[in-house]
């Protein structure tokens, strides 16, 4: 693909959403994304990559000490969304229970302090795991081996579902792994497909001895530790 | 079982021959060997009920420690290897960057300073080494709690994931980990969360660099989610076009598509355009590609004076030479062995004395002569360190 400036092949590529929710794509070559003040820059910092998540969730974190009543107010004349934009909203000054760590020092730092601030963040780290991992918002894969057989044996519902999710979020991971398997028989990717395939019936098989083992409970316990 | 060898009293264990010979993964064996010098695998872990280490205490990395201690020096490996537990808190700077030269563990490790600028020399962190070969090392207080890593030479990333998860159940049979149904392993940085495995490679590129490709192979690597990286991986610059290519993505994708995408897609893909490169510098620019080659031969076999980029430079070029065939009196071996021993902590133990930054220099050139033979033929004679003064 050209760049807009007909010369060279666009390697830079830029989606942005408008005010009124509409994509506007770009394809730039390096020259011309420099010329506008496009980053050619592939290594995205943690940090950037945090202020650009917290923009598409449409929840701008400012610092703790701004004033809890201030107005979201944008000074973004532009109909469209700029990157880094200067906004204010509530601040948010939940600290995790674990270990006191704020969303504004995981801000600076990028750095998580305990295994219970994946819990107390879930909502707002989740959108830039998502991003970070290329679009990955589950787990495929190992599942601790020996925390796990221990539970089964022991029929321990909680340890069990802390390892594996409630009946809720099973089926969710299952019906997102069925969507990708579908999509890479369509791609004609049939490696990847058949790793999928294995991946359902691990989760299947997985999920039924849980099913087994708790057929009237589907209350979520997930905690981060299996222990 | 096999428990760790106790470190004899006033001895130091890396002083020792095992810590200066040519490490596992410079063996220069396996499969794409011409371009793939080594694969590594690493798994990041955290031990549930503890703050990640950037936000442990000292008492709780203590205790992160001695559990970790216990359990690793308690595991089954094979008859003829064992770990050896190194705590870096009480060795000195010099055993520290000797294992980080042989590619055990990594620069921020042998500082103790976390990517919050916290800590120093003497927080308590360690590393395990499994001797004698030590494809498999594990840092403990790193930036997660367990930090395990496999390597190998050649394109064997499925070897190194084979052995990887083997030693994490170990571990695991004797610790919880944290690990969350949706997030996976849990980790100090989100990047990593998941699986918590990195794939990594690292490739020889001299020719792409020589037909000007190579800018065009790392967007490519970028594009397809990998990180590109230097000879000693985050934060190093590539000296003599060795560069790490490993997985970005650690989420959403089990270990063997993980690997099924690096080993036979990827990695693949960069070994035939950097192949593809040097069959057409042999076929279209010879002379020019003689001429680079034999000038860093002349300059190794003649040079006084050495710094170690300059040396990683040309004998990167000696290698593509030996490997096309131009060069028929230096073997890969050779040149394996002078990338590693030319490294400054190396250099002075191979001598058994502490230089200065001049006599490094100095004695770096002098070893490199000696190596290659100081003249047009007896390359493969390889004398020794204490050879002549240059």
């Amino acid at each position: 693909m050209l760049c807009e400036c007909g010369q060279y092949e666009a390697t830079i590529h830029e989606v942005i959403i408008t005010k009124d929710k509409k994509k506007v794509e770009r394809h730039l070559c390096e020259h011309c994304a420099r010329e506008r003040g496009v980053s050619v820059d592939p290594y995205i910092p943690i940090s950037q990559l945090i202020s650009s998540a917290s923009y598409i969730m449409g929840q701008v974190i400012t610092d703790e000490d701004a004033s809890p009543d201030d107005d979201f107010v944008s000074e973004s004349t532009s109909d469209t969304i700029k990157p880094r934009p200067t906004m204010k909203t509530k601040p948010i000054h939940q600290s995790c229970v674990g270990c006191g760590q704020t969303f504004s020092s995981f801000k600076k730092s990028g750095l998580l302090g305990c295994p219970a601030c994946y819990q107390i963040f879930e909502d707002r780290i989740g959108p830039m795991i998502e991003r970070a991992h290329e679009g990955g918002c589950n787990h495929v894969g190992k599942v601790p081996r020996r925390a796990l057989s221990e539970s089964k044996d022991a029929n321990d519902t909680n340890r069990i579902e802390a390892l594996l999710g409630d009946i809720r979020q099973r089926e969710e991971r299952l019906e997102a792994l069925r969507g990708r398997l579908a999509k890479s028989i369509h791609d004609e990717e049939y490696e990847q497909a058949a790793m999928l395939r294995d991946e359902l019936t691990r989760l299947t098989s997985l999920a039924s001895s849980q099913i087994e083992s708790a057929p009237n409970r589907s209350t979520p316990t997930s905690d981060s530790a299996p222990a | 079982m096999q428990a760790a060898d106790d470190t004899p009293s006033g001895s130091n264990p890396m002083r020792g021959p095992a810590f200066t010979k040519k490490a596992e993964w410079l063996r220069g064996l396996g499969e794409s060997n011409d371009v793939v010098m080594s694969s590594r695998v690493r798994l990041a872990r955290n031990i549930s009920g503890f703050p990640f280490t950037p936000q442990a205490s000292r008492l709780d990395r203590t205790q992160i420690l001695e559990a970790c201690k216990h359990r690793i020096l308690n595991m089954t490996t094979s008859p003829s290897t064992q770990f050896m537990w190194i705590d870096l808190h009480e060795i000195g700077r010099e055993d520290r960057n000797l294992l980080v030269e042989r590619q055990l563990m990594s620069r921020q490790h042998a500082k103790g300073k976390l990517i919050t600028g916290k800590g120093g020399l003497d927080e308590p962190r360690s590393v395990a080494v499994l001797t004698p070969d030590e494809r498999v090392s594990i840092m403990i207080n790193e930036e997660d709690h367990l930090r395990l890593q496999t390597i190998r030479s050649g394109l064997a990333l499925g070897a190194c994931l084979e052995e990887a998860n083997e030693l994490d159940d170990q571990i695991e049979a004797g610790l919880d980990y944290a690990y969350h149904p949706r997030f996976g392993y849990l980790t100090a940085c989100p990047t990593n969360v998941g699986t918590g495995l990195r794939l990594s490679v690292m490739l020889h590129l001299p020719a792409l660099k020589l037909t000007g490709e190579l800018d065009k192979m790392r967007r490519a690597a970028t594009d397809m989610g990998l990180a590109v990286r230097g000879f000693y991986g985050e934060g190093s610059e590539s000296s003599g076009e060795f560069y790490q290519v490993s997985n970005q993505t650690t989420l959403g994708k089990s270990d063997d598509m993980l690997l099924r995408e690096m080993e036979h897609e990827i990695v693949p893909k960069i070994v035939g355009y950097e192949r593809h490169a040097r069959k057409n510098l042999l076929s279209n620019r010879r002379e020019m590609l003689e001429d680079q080659i034999w000038r860093a031969l002349g300059t190794l076999r003649h040079a006084r004076l050495m710094k170690v980029d300059e040396a990683m430079e040309l004998l990167s070029l000696v290698r593509l030479g030996v490997l096309t065939g131009i060069v028929d009196d230096v073997t890969l071996e050779q040149v394996h062995g002078l990338l590693l021993s030319s490294q400054p902590i190396h250099l002075q133990r191979t001598l058994d004395e502490v230089l200065t930054q001049q006599q490094r220099r100095a004695a770096r050139a002098q070893l490199i002569r000696s190596q290659l033979g100081c003249g047009t033929s007896g390359g493969k004679t390889g004398g020794t360190a204490g050879g002549t003064s240059g």
